[in-house]
């Protein structure tokens, strides 16, 4: 029975049941709890199937949104499940790290007066029904005989995997680190992404026919030469990501205590810090820890040290909220979980003891002035305003550049002068045969860019096998 | 998995080790390491690899046991597995062609010069390789060292074996042998014993190459964990590394930098053995029953 358009808009948005903040500061577990089926019917009935599908547009993989939301409320899970598949292979991460309010929900029609559709919540729901429910053996195409390597199992190598499968090719994944996932794994705590969700998504490869070897170090234990003539692969994707931490280069950065984003995520989330003992890996949990940065990685720096016990978890941005480049939902989490916001304060140097720790952060204030190229009003410095932070812990979350690992051992893939890869429309390299990829071709970006590119490559690549013969063939 | 083949005691504390690793071993050249995971639960540490055998896909490791992990490490025997093992890691040594090459190990850095000693033999150099610990125990290698060099000394600091002194003294005489000059110094070993090397071969302006041990995770550059000082840059030693020139290197935040988890590694320490001794009393109970 189908609802009219006044009694859609009669519903308000539903709020996805979350864990007490004071309670989830201290543990790992996921914050997030999920909709119930009721929830979730009643949050898919506020959609109002609009003509022109503006939210579709929104979403950078084009994903049926109001097809699926539809079969949501009439309670078909196991219809949304299949047409959200077929668009996004790995929904129950999309549906938890998108940055939805810039993409599908900031164009959502509802939008304009009031609150948007919950795609993302809804995308999370339906996945994670699927997961529990649905048999996914996929339909996989008859064996080509080609065979494609993949560099890297971050979300656009696994999502290029999965496609590339689904055409009957046969793939193999190499990662450097003995766990695969990239960032979703090493990077993105538990508490938004728990690892058994990356885990089930690769089971799935893995039941298509997929391999991943791990432990290999493309550039290093395999050339991409080797792969494709040693080794007879008959193309490739390189999806390496970006990977290299960028310091500040202000005095006091190697003090013990410094340490960048990705080794302290690293440590706690890829090698289970958070349990040592009973994990070996150590890491340092420090009373007062401040994190620099504004977006998603210093978010997740800071709600992890305060998960480590820290008194004072301190954010410290040059800009002001509004600036900031986190998703919506990761600030509100951070703010309930009594994490200390610094707007406009930026860091000048770092102060240390006598035996080499760090014991301060001095800081600068800073000020708004001329929007600069990215049309975000610059960040000036007030003279005289320094002010010192002390802290045992200091954590820059300023981003990343190239890893240079692989590329200069390939002399002959063009890079940028950022040292990132470049790529055509369809995600070809200047190497025959050779795609990429995810952050290595376009910095630091997104879960949902990084698979899009993933999916295009495949296509792409499916399109350059056609017609040739497979080199294991010729042998 | 990745499975021993072969395990050997060099010294009481000192362990070589055979194990299976054909993709790693294809490519290993001199200088390079592995990381290792030795289980689920287990860190990532970085081991250089003394030798490698591309048609039988082995790599050979030679491990100290001092904290943790290494000591778990040095419990396996031959049919074990780790988990993981991840590499070739790190930039090749660069050969150098000179008449007169100088080796220097201290304990386990031993290990870390051991495969050059061949590798500059192969391209002519006079190989000289001084191997060192505090006391005779401590000494490891050196009738392998014999078979790769063309002189070998032996030191300890208390004179229980060999010349007495340190690496650094013995170095000091060689130096002051002008009938055969120095081309070239490698080091590898704790750090105040690369510091010292540095010092003495800094004055004779003799191009000294020293292998450096940060503490490290991922060994791709990810992390940035392994940053050291190296002529007022920053570079991170699993990529830009190991090896650097030793003139450059800030060895003081280094040694400082190895002390961040003192106090974790105690309390891993404490607790491993603490089990170790569990097992040993239960093991004890049911053989009495
Ligand atoms: C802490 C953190 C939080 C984030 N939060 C969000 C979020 O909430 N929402 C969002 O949309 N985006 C988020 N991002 C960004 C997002 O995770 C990335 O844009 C995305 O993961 C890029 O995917 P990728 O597949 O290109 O690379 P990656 O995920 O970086 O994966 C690359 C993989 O390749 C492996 N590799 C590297 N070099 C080699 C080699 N030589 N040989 C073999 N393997 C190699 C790496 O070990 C890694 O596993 C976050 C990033 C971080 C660091
Ligand atoms: C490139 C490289 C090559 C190496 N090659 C070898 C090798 O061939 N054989 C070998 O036995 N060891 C080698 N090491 C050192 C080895 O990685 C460490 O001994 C090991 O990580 C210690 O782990 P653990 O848990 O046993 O001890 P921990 O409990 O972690 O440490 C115990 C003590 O060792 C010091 N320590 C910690 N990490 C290191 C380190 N990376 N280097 C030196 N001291 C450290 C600590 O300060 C502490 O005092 C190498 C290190 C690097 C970076
Ligand atoms: S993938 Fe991202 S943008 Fe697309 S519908 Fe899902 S949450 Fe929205
Ligand atoms: S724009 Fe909003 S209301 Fe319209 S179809 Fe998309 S989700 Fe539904
Ligand atoms: S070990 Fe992480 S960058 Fe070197």
């Amino acid at each position: 029975m189908s609802m009219t358009a006044k009694e859609r808009m009669a519903i308000s948005r539903q709020h996805m049941p979350e864990r007490e903040p004071m309670e989830r500061n201290r543990d790992f577990r996921e914050v997030n709890l999920g909709f119930s089926v009721a929830l979730a019917q009643l949050e898919a009935n506020r959609c109002l199937q609009c003509k022109d599908r503006k939210c579709v547009s929104g979403c950078p993989v084009g994903i049926d949104i109001p097809g699926f939301l539809e079969k949501v409320s009439a309670g078909d899970l196991r219809g949304a499940a299949e047409l959200l598949l077929s668009a996004n292979a790995l929904p129950g991460i999309t549906g938890r790290v998108c940055p939805q309010e810039e993409q599908c929900e900031q164009v959502c029609i509802r939008g304009k007066k009031g609150e948007p559709v919950a795609v993302g919540h809804l995308e999370r729901f339906v996945a994670d029904w699927a997961r529990e429910n649905l048999d996914m053996k996929q339909l996989i195409g008859s064996p080509t005989g080609f065979r494609v390597a993949v560099v890297g199992s971050g979300p656009a190598g696994l999502t290029c995997a999965g496609e590339l499968a689904r055409k009957g090719h046969n793939v193999t994944v190499f990662e450097a680190l003995h766990q695969p996932g990239g960032v979703l794994t090493y990077g993105i705590p538990e508490f938004r992404l728990p690892n058994k969700i990356i885990d089930g998504e690769v089971d799935r490869l893995r039941q298509m026919g997929v391999k991943i070897i791990c432990n290999v170090v493309i550039g290093r234990t395999f050339t991409i030469d080797e792969l494709l003539t040693e080794e007879g692969f008959d193309a490739m994707f390189i999806a390496n990501g970006a990977g290299l931490p960028i310091f500040m280069n202000i005095p006091g950065e190697n003090l013990k205590g410094v340490y960048s984003a990705n080794e302290y995520l690293t440590r706690s989330n890829l090698m289970r810090a958070y349990d040592f003992p009973d994990f070996d890996t150590p890491i340092i949990r420090a009373e007062r820890v401040v994190v620099i940065g504004g977006g998603n990685v210093a978010m997740d720096a800071v709600r992890t040290a305060k998960r480590l016990g820290a008194k004072e978890a301190t954010l410290v941005y040059r800009r002001s909220r509004n600036e900031m480049p986190a998703r919506a939902e990761e600030v509100k989490h951070a703010e309930e979980e009594g994490i200390i916001f610094k707007f406009l304060t930026n860091p000048v140097r770092y102060l240390g003891t006598e035996d080499g720790w760090i014991r301060g952060v001095e800081c600068q204030q800073m000020e708004l002035g001329e929007p600069d190229e990215s049309g975000r009003r610059r960040p000036v410095p007030v003279k005289g305003s320094e002010f010192v932070i002390e802290c045992d812990v200091a954590i820059p979350a300023i981003g990343t550049r190239a890893n240079p690992l692989l590329t200069s051992t390939t002399p002959d893939l063009k890079t940028n002068k950022w040292g990132y890869i470049e790529v055509d429309e369809s995600g070809a390299t200047s190497k025959p045969g050779v795609y990429a990829g995810g952050d290595i071709t376009r910095g630091s970006a997104t879960v949902i860019l990084a698979m899009g590119d993933g999916k295009k490559a495949a296509r792409s690549i499916d399109q350059y096998l056609q017609g040739k013969t497979p080199k294991t063939a010729k042998r | 998995m990745f499975k021993i083949l072969d395990a050997k005691q060099l010294a009481s504390d000192v362990k070589w080790f055979r194990i299976r690793a054909p993709l790693v071993a294809k490519h290993r050249q001199p200088g390079q390491f592995v990381i290792l995971r030795l289980h689920e639960t287990g860190e990532r540490i970085p081991l250089t690899m003394a030798n490698a055998d591309r048609n039988e896909g082995t790599i050979e490791l030679i491990v100290k046991a001092i904290g943790k992990t290494t000591r778990e490490l040095c419990k396996k025997e031959a049919g074990d597995s780790i988990a993981d093992v991840m590499g070739p890691l790190g930039h090749p040594t660069e050969i150098m062609r000179v008449d007169h090459a100088v080796l220097v190990g201290g304990g386990v850095g031993t290990a870390v010069i051991y495969p050059l000693a061949s590798a500059l033999q192969a391209v002519g150099c006079f190989v000289s390789s001084i191997t060192g610990g505090r006391t005779k125990e401590l000494v490891v290698l050196e009738d392998e060292l014999r078979k790769v060099s063309n002189v070998v000394y032996a030191t300890t600091d208390d004179g229980s074996y060999g010349f007495k002194g340190t690496v650094a003294d013995k170095l000091r005489e060689l130096m002051a042998d002008k009938r055969r000059p120095i081309g070239v110094v490698y080091a590898a070993g704790p750090v105040p014993m690369m510091r010292a090397v540095c010092e003495l071969t800094r004055s004779a302006e003799i191009k000294t190459i020293v292998s450096l041990n940060p503490i490290m995770i991922d060994g791709t550059g990810m992390c940035g964990g392994c940053r050291v000082t190296v002529g007022d840059k920053t570079k991170y030693a699993c990529v830009d590394g190991p090896e650097f020139d030793g003139h450059l290197v800030n060895f003081a935040e280094l040694s400082d930098r190895l002390t961040t988890y003192r106090k974790q590694e105690q309390i891993s320490l404490e607790r491993a053995e603490h089990a170790g001794h569990q097992c040993r009393l239960n093991e004890a109970a049911k053989a009495s029953r």
